[in-house]
C-alpha cells in the first residue's frame, strides 16, 4: 500500500466543516427541543389519557420506533410538499424544515416511551396524596410525577440525545448542508475522501462527549442529590 | 413510467430480503465480536477492559452512516475491491458488536455478586464457574434487549443503501425513479420494515415481562 494520507487539502476547507458542523449543532438542538416537548405530551397522552389518546399515542410510538429513520425521512420529504400543494398553498418547504420535522418527530416516540417508564415507575401513594390535596391533574402531572420520572429516567434520556445527534448525519441525503453534507462536498473537491471522512467522524465524537458533558451537567444542576449515581 | 401496481410491490418484498440476510449477517458476526468484547469488559486484565471500553466507546460515539463510509473507502484506499456487502457487512458488525458487547456486559455485571461466590466457594475454575453459573443466569437477562437491539440492526441496515448496498431501501429508490409515486413506494417501504420489527418488538417486551414475573 503506497498511499499516504493527507489531512492538508481537508483542512484547507474548514470553513466548509465549520458550517457544517454549526448546521449539525443547530439540527441537533431544534430536535432534541422540540422532541423531548413531542415525548412528554404523547407521555401523559399514554399514561392518563381515554382510549383515543392512549390508542393514538400507541400508534404513534410503534409506526416510529419500528420503522427506519430514513424511510421517515422521506416519507415527510415527499409527503410535506404534496399536502402542501394539496392544500393550495405555493410554500415549498426548504430541506431544512422536513430534516427539522422528521427528526423530532422520529425523536419524539424514543422519548414518549423513555417518559411513560420513568412516570409508571412512581409509586401509587404520591399521585393519591397529589389528589388528596385536591391539585388538577395537570398539575399532579407536571408538579408530581414529571420531575422524579426525569430525574429517574435521565440517563437513557442522555442516550437517546446523543444517538439523534449522531443520526442527524442522515439529513445529508436530502441536502442539508450539515456536517455530513460538507464532508460530502469536500471529498469531492479534494478527492481526500478517507481524510475527509476521518476527521469528520472526530468532530462527531468531540460532539458526542460536549452533547454528553452538558447533558450531566444539567443532571447535576437540576438533581443535585442524585449526582454520585448520575452515571 | 411504470405504474405502482402488484408487481412493483412484489420487486420490494424480493429487495427485503436483502434486508433480511444483512440483518442476520450482522446478528451472527457482531454476536461474535459482541461476546468477545463483552468478556473484554468484564476480564480482570486492566489492559483488556481499557481496549475493550475504548473500542465501544469510539463505535457508540460516532454515526454509523461515518462508519459506514470509512469501511467503504478504507477497504478501497488499501486496494481491496470488495462487493458493497463485505464493506456494509463490516461496518454492522462494528457498530453491532459495540453495542451487543455494552448490553451483554451489563447482563453479566447483573448476575448477583454471591453467585460468583458461592461458586468459588464450590471450588469451580473461572471459566467453570462463568460457563455453569454466571452464563446461564446473564443470557436470561441479556435476551430482551438483544431482541430489542435486533430490531435497531433490521432498521440501521436501510443505511447501507447510501454505500450502494441493494437491500430494501435501495429496491425502494430505484422504484421511485421507475413509478415517479415516492408515497406509495415509501409507505409499502415502511409497513414491510413494520412487519419484520414490530412482531419481534412485542417479543423483547414479552420476555422483558416475564423476567419481571420470575424476580
Amino acid at each position: 500500500m503506497d498511499y499516504v494520507l493527507q489531512f492538508g487539502p481537508v483542512f484547507q476547507r474548514f470553513d466548509l466543516i465549520w458550517s457544517g458542523l454549526l448546521m449539525t449543532v443547530q439540527l441537533s438542538i431544534v430536535a432534541i427541543v422540540a422532541g423531548f416537548v413531542i415525548g412528554v405530551v404523547f407521555a401523559r397522552m399514554r399514561t392518563e389519557g381515554g382510549a383515543v389518546a392512549r390508542g393514538i399515542a400507541a400508534v404513534y410510538v410503534e409506526t416510529i420506533r419500528n420503522t427506519p429513520f430514513l424511510a421517515q425521512l422521506f416519507m415527510v420529504t415527499f409527503g410535506i410538499p404534496q399536502f402542501i400543494a394539496l392544500l393550495g398553498m405555493p410554500i415549498r418547504p426548504a430541506p431544512y424544515w422536513l430534516a427539522i420535522i422528521a427528526l423530532s418527530v422520529n425523536l419524539g416516540a424514543y422519548i414518549t416511551e423513555i417518559v411513560r417508564a420513568g412516570i409508571d415507575a412512581i409509586p401509587r401513594p404520591q399521585v393519591e396524596a397529589a389528589e388528596s390535596l385536591a391539585l388538577t391533574p395537570t398539575q399532579i402531572f407536571l408538579r408530581i410525577k414529571l420531575p422524579p420520572a426525569l430525574a429517574k429516567v435521565f440517563p437513557a434520556l442522555t442516550s437517546q440525545f446523543i444517538l439523534q445527534m449522531l443520526g442527524s448525519s442522515i439529513v445529508s441525503v436530502i441536502a442539508v448542508q450539515e456536517l455530513t453534507s460538507a464532508a460530502g462536498r469536500i471529498q469531492s473537491e479534494t478527492f481526500r475522501t478517507f481524510e475527509t471522512y476521518l476527521v469528520v467522524t472526530a468532530l462527531y465524537f468531540g460532539l458526542a462527549f460536549l452533547l454528553r458533558a452538558i447533558l450531566v451537567s444539567i443532571a447535576a444542576y437540576a438533581w443535585p442529590w442524585r449526582r454520585r449515581s448520575a452515571n | 413510467m411504470r405504474t405502482f401496481g402488484f408487481p412493483e410491490i412484489v420487486f420490494l418484498i424480493e429487495a427485503a430480503q436483502w434486508t433480511i440476510y444483512l440483518s442476520l449477517l450482522t446478528f451472527g458476526m457482531g454476536g461474535l465480536v459482541g461476546f468477545v468484547i463483552a468478556m473484554a469488559r468484564v476480564s480482570r486484565h486492566r489492559v483488556l477492559r481499557a481496549v475493550s471500553s475504548a473500542y465501544v466507546q469510539l463505535f457508540q460515539n460516532t454515526p454509523l452512516l461515518m462508519q459506514l463510509f470509512i469501511v467503504y473507502f478504507g477497504l478501497s484506499l488499501l486496494g481491496f475491491r470488495l462487493p458493497a456487502i463485505v464493506a456494509a457487512g463490516l461496518a454492522l458488525t462494528f457498530f453491532a458488536s459495540a453495542f451487543l458487547g455494552d448490553i451483554w456486559r451489563g447482563s453479566i455485571e447483573a448476575v448477583p455478586r454471591q453467585q460468583f461466590e458461592a461458586a468459588d466457594a464450590l471450588a469451580l475454575t473461572p471459566w467453570q464457574s462463568f460457563r455453569h453459573v454466571i452464563l446461564p443466569q446473564a443470557i436470561r437477562l441479556a435476551t430482551p434487549p438483544t431482541v430489542g437491539f435486533f430490531v435497531q440492526i433490521v432498521k440501521n441496515t436501510s443505511l447501507t443503501s447510501i454505500v450502494g448496498m441493494t437491500e430494501l431501501m435501495r429496491g425502494a429508490a430505484m422504484m421511485n425513479n421507475a413509478t415517479m409515486a415516492p408515497m406509495n413506494v415509501y409507505a409499502i417501504v415502511c409497513l414491510i420494515y413494520f412487519v419484520i420489527c414490530f412482531p419481534l418488538s412485542v417479543l423483547s417486551r414479552k420476555l422483558e415481562s416475564r423476567l419481571n414475573v420470575g424476580r
